[in-house]
């Protein structure tokens, strides 16, 4: 296992909020993680112990209060913003919980972005973003748009856009929070083929322990600290 | 390649709000069309302006005798622009012309400003006959100073010889056009020759000294035939005056020296004649210069202009702060689009373009559409004022540059902003 790329290496992430005032909050106290190349992690924890915001850390939207972190090989703490959003662009893959499609574009278009702002040329843009809405089962809705889709092929295009730029680490913020169980599976599903198929290494923050014993590890969240540590039972994709 | 995807961000995103857009661009629309209207009727007053005096001559004085007010004040004399209109009673006679004395006194009085004096004495209209071919002619006499205050150069021939002009000979100078109708066009042939003129009742013969190219004047309408175009024909003064029995004039034209002040010579012109008028009980002395009526127009209309200007300059500002308005309530309401541009990559500079853009694609439709209706305004009012409809192209591409600047300049602002949201922040958004 020591032998893998090291994907994510954190050591002592904090994050606190109100810095200084009587109301400040330590939202993370001191987060070690490692994650290897081609790992499927699980993130679990009560509402409010700190998920997104590690998320949002080990997707370099946010910067820790104190701690080092390594993405890729990327010394985070010592890149600069337009940095990160080239680092955003090239090697991470966003799904959150409410899809965030851009409204009044089509699905093409929304799975194009991360290209666009590669600076792809369109038809290479147009090509590949047919290509990922073809993976995952929405070749017959590319020109509709968000407002036209229900949850379930909403998070598909978003799934479809996390992969634009053929990122290393794809992070899904309750990605099937929204959904009911069926379409969950399928969302889920998608996730084990870019995992197996694909080996991407995927973070995923969950509230529901039969999704999380489907991955790999599963760490614990508590208070805004990694409490346990275990090994998922895994998943064959049907 | 990203200023593409941009526009067509920005087209649909005004598609989705068009009412609010509308109400947006409107200030834009109100400010450009005032602007581009009024361009187009003072670039139509101001050419046709120029074309009608440019052809009178501007550094040329008229003066002319104008009678006398009966000590009734008012109407007119404002504008200065008393062209001697209708309702002259008296016209003058004999005893009341200009005199050749006068002309030379003012002449030695000014030796430096007076380039040439030219005075005219136009004869009854009629024709020249050779054999049974026929010019028609309007005959004048001339002094030396016609040719030049007119421009008239000879295409063949001379002009009169001092000892024509004292000795009062039929010598005649006539247009390429008569030579063509007398002569096939031979001008050789033509100098020397000598032909009847019929002028009214008078029975003339005159030898042909010079021919003068015509050139159509601003005044000729019509289309009349080359064959029966009635063209100028040239005598010597001195002769014209014994057929028409006067030896005096009662107008005539100053040619100015190069460099002289129009506005003050044309003054002290008017001053020095009406010293021999000081004691006619009907008639005084008026000298009026196109140039510096032209200035005054001139100016005139640029006052006119500058005032427009304002106001849409005002109307532009007020335009450009209701842009900025819409952008801040745009960006605010895209919050999380805007959040979820940067977590895809989308690095600031790109933010900032994609709403600067839209910014100045408001502004510029907004500006077209002024443009359309600022001509559209501008040639109906043209048309009104009959005149000429010339909607100026460098203004129509000043105003649309003009617009797009204010795209930029109140577009930056929230763009910026924009930009620099905190992606977390963006993301939460609610
Ligand atoms: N921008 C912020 N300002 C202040 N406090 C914040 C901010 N973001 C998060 N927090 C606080 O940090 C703590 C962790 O929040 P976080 O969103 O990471 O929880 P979570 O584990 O994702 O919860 P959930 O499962 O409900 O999504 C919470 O107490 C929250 O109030
Ligand atoms: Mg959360």
């Amino acid at each position: 296992m020591e032998d893998r790329r090291r994907m994510i290496e954190m050591t002592g992430i904090v994050k606190k909020y109100f810095i200084d005032t009587p109301n400040e909050i330590s939202a993370l106290r001191g987060v070690d993680l490692t994650v290897y190349e081609g790992e499927f992690l699980a993130v679990v924890g009560a509402s409010g112990s700190g998920k997104s915001t590690l998320m949002n850390i080990i997707g370099t939207l946010d910067r820790p209060t104190e701690g080092q972190y390594t993405l890729d090989g990327v010394d985070t703490n010592a890149a600069k913003d337009t940095e990160l959003s080239n680092i955003r662009n090239q090697k991470v893959g966003f799904v959150f919980q409410t899809y965030n499609l851009i409204a009044r574009t089509s699905a093409l278009m929304n799975v194009e972005l991360p290209m666009l702002y590669a600076g792809m040329s369109r038809k290479e843009r147009n090509e590949r973003a047919e290509e990922l809405l073809r993976m995952v089962g929405m070749e017959d809705r590319m020109k509709h748009r968000p407002e036209e889709l229900s949850g379930g092929q909403k998070q598909r295009v978003a799934i479809a856009r996390a992969m634009g730029n053929d990122p290393s680490i794809i992070l899904a913020d309750e990605p099937t929070g929204a959904l009911d169980s069926s379409t969950g599976r399928m969302v889920m599903d998608l996730f084990h083929r870019l995992h197996q198929e694909k080996g991407k290494t995927i973070v995923l923050i969950t509230h529901s322990p039969e999704l999380a014993e489907e991955t790999e590890r599963i760490i614990t969240l508590k208070d805004g600290a990694v409490i346990s540590e275990r090994e998922g039972i895994g998943h064959a994709v049907v | 390649m990203l200023l593409y995807e941009n526009i067509r961000l920005a087209l649909s995103s005004l598609r989705a709000n068009k009412m609010r857009a509308f109400l947006t661009m409107l200030g834009i629309i109100i400010g450009i069309s005032s602007v581009i209207a009024i361009m187009t009727v003072g670039a139509s007053m101001e050419s046709s302006l120029t074309d009608t005096m440019g052809s009178l001559g501007a550094t040329n004085i008229t003066v002319s005798l104008q009678e006398k007010e009966e000590e009734e004040e008012g109407e007119s004399v404002e504008m200065g622009m008393r062209f001697g209109g209708p309702g002259r009673m008296r016209t003058p006679s004999e005893e009341d012309y200009f005199t050749d004395e006068m002309l030379r006194e003012y002449c030695d009085y000014y030796p430096d400003a007076v380039e040439a004096i030219s005075v005219q004495e136009s004869l009854n209209s009629g024709q020249l006959l050779v054999d049974k071919l026929y010019a028609n002619v309007s005959p004048s006499g001339v002094s030396d100073g016609f040719f030049l205050a007119n421009d008239l150069e000879l295409k063949a021939g001379r002009y009169f010889s001092d000892h024509e002009i004292e000795n009062h000979s039929m010598a005649a100078i006539i247009s390429d056009k008569a030579v063509n109708n007398l002569f096939q066009g031979d001008e050789e042939q033509a100098i020397g020759s000598t032909v009847s003129l019929v002028s009214g009742d008078k029975y003339l013969t005159v030898t042909i000294v010079g021919v003068y190219e015509y050139e159509q004047s601003a005044y000729s309408f019509g289309n009349t035939s080359e064959k029966d175009l009635t063209t100028d024909l040239y005598l010597p003064l001195p002769t014209a005056r014994d057929l028409n029995h006067t030896s005096g004039t009662s107008s005539f034209t100053v040619v100015m020296a190069p460099g002289m002040d129009a506005d003050s010579f044309v003054s002290s012109t008017e001053q020095f004649f009406n010293v021999y008028y000081r004691n006619n009980r009907n008639f005084e002395v008026y000298a009026f210069s196109m140039s510096s009526m032209l200035d005054s127009l001139t100016s005139m209309m640029g006052t006119i202009t500058t005032g427009i200007a304002l106001i849409a300059g005002i109307a532009l500002l007020v335009g450009g702060i209701g842009v900025m308005n819409i952008m801040l309530v745009s960006i605010t309401e895209r919050t999380r689009e805007i959040g979820t541009r940067k977590a895809i990559g989308a690095p600031n500079s790109a933010i900032r373009m994609q709403f600067l853009v839209e910014a100045m694609v408001i502004c510029l439709i907004g500006g077209i559409i002024g443009v359309i209706l600022g001509t559209v305004l501008g040639m109906i009012a043209a048309k009104v004022l009959d005149m000429p409809a010339t909607p100026s192209v460098s203004s129509i591409l000043i105003s649309l540059g003009f617009s797009m600047a204010v795209g930029i300049f109140f577009g930056y602002y929230p763009a910026n902003k924009a930009a620099k949201m905190d992606p977390i922040d963006a993301l939460r958004y609610e």
